[in-house]
């Protein structure tokens, strides 16, 4: 089945993302939903607001798909990404992933989220009540920033 | 063609204030010194230049590697999805 990715302003429906991976051949699917938290090193987040590189972003998250798909034995791979503003609390990442058994479902929506969050162009800014900041990403920090 | 436009985003892009910059290059010349001409201008890049990625054409350049005119040059400060 050919993968789902997609790059989006606005709510992301999730049921449709999970409906399109499922298959008769599946025996799991694997949803992963990334949300937004209210707080980001102590100061409370009005909103964020996320920005790509949208024709690189697209190709990464296919090409994550691909090696995804000669890793594990899977049935369907579906990766939605908004962005926009995005509230705390709502949706801003949905993966699903469909296979004949449970532990590759697993292991390649893990795979994908990761690669997702350390390869892929797309940025986030949070924004307080007086002023904002540009999230420093999983795997390294900007200046000023403590590492993880 | 004798320019590359140089696509900009997140904290880079509000450094330089716009989306793009375009730069005229005679022919290649290493990644390395296109960003060093845009820090002259946008000094406040030079404190993001250790965390700066560039990709070409919609692709990671390895360190050192080289653009040329036409190519599409990417600044891609680290990355924050999901």
């Amino acid at each position: 089945m050919e993968p789902l990715i997609e790059i989006r302003e606005g709510t992301i429906d999730e049921h449709a993302v999970r409906t399109h991976v499922a298959s008769e051949d599946a025996g799991a699917i694997v949803v992963f939903t990334g949300t937004t938290r209210a707080a980001a090193g102590g100061r409370t987040v009005r909103y964020l607001e996320y920005e790509a590189y949208r024709p690189m972003a697209e190709k990464k998250m296919a090409e994550l798909s691909g090696m995804a798909s000669r890793k594990w034995p899977l049935t369907g791979v579906a990766i939605v990404h908004r962005t926009g503003r995005v509230g705390a609390g709502e949706t801003s990442v949905v993966i699903a992933v469909s296979a004949a058994h449970r532990p590759e479902a697993f292991e390649a929506c893990r795979f994908l989220i990761d690669g997702l969050k350390s390869e892929v162009p797309i940025w986030k800014k949070e924004v307080y009540g007086d002023g904002h900041a540009w999230a420093g990403g999983d795997a390294v920090s900007g200046p000023g920033e403590a590492s993880p | 063609m004798n320019s590359v436009r140089i696509r900009v985003f997140g904290v880079i892009r509000e450094i330089v204030g716009s989306n793009e910059v375009e730069m005229n290059i005679s022919g290649p010349v290493p990644a390395r010194d296109l960003l060093d001409l845009l820090a002259k201008k946008h000094p406040r890049i030079l404190e993001w230049q250790p965390y700066l990625r560039v990709a070409v054409n919609h692709e990671y350049l390895p360190g050192g590697a080289t653009v040329s005119p036409g190519d599409e040059v990417a600044l891609i400060p680290p990355v924050s999805g999901g």
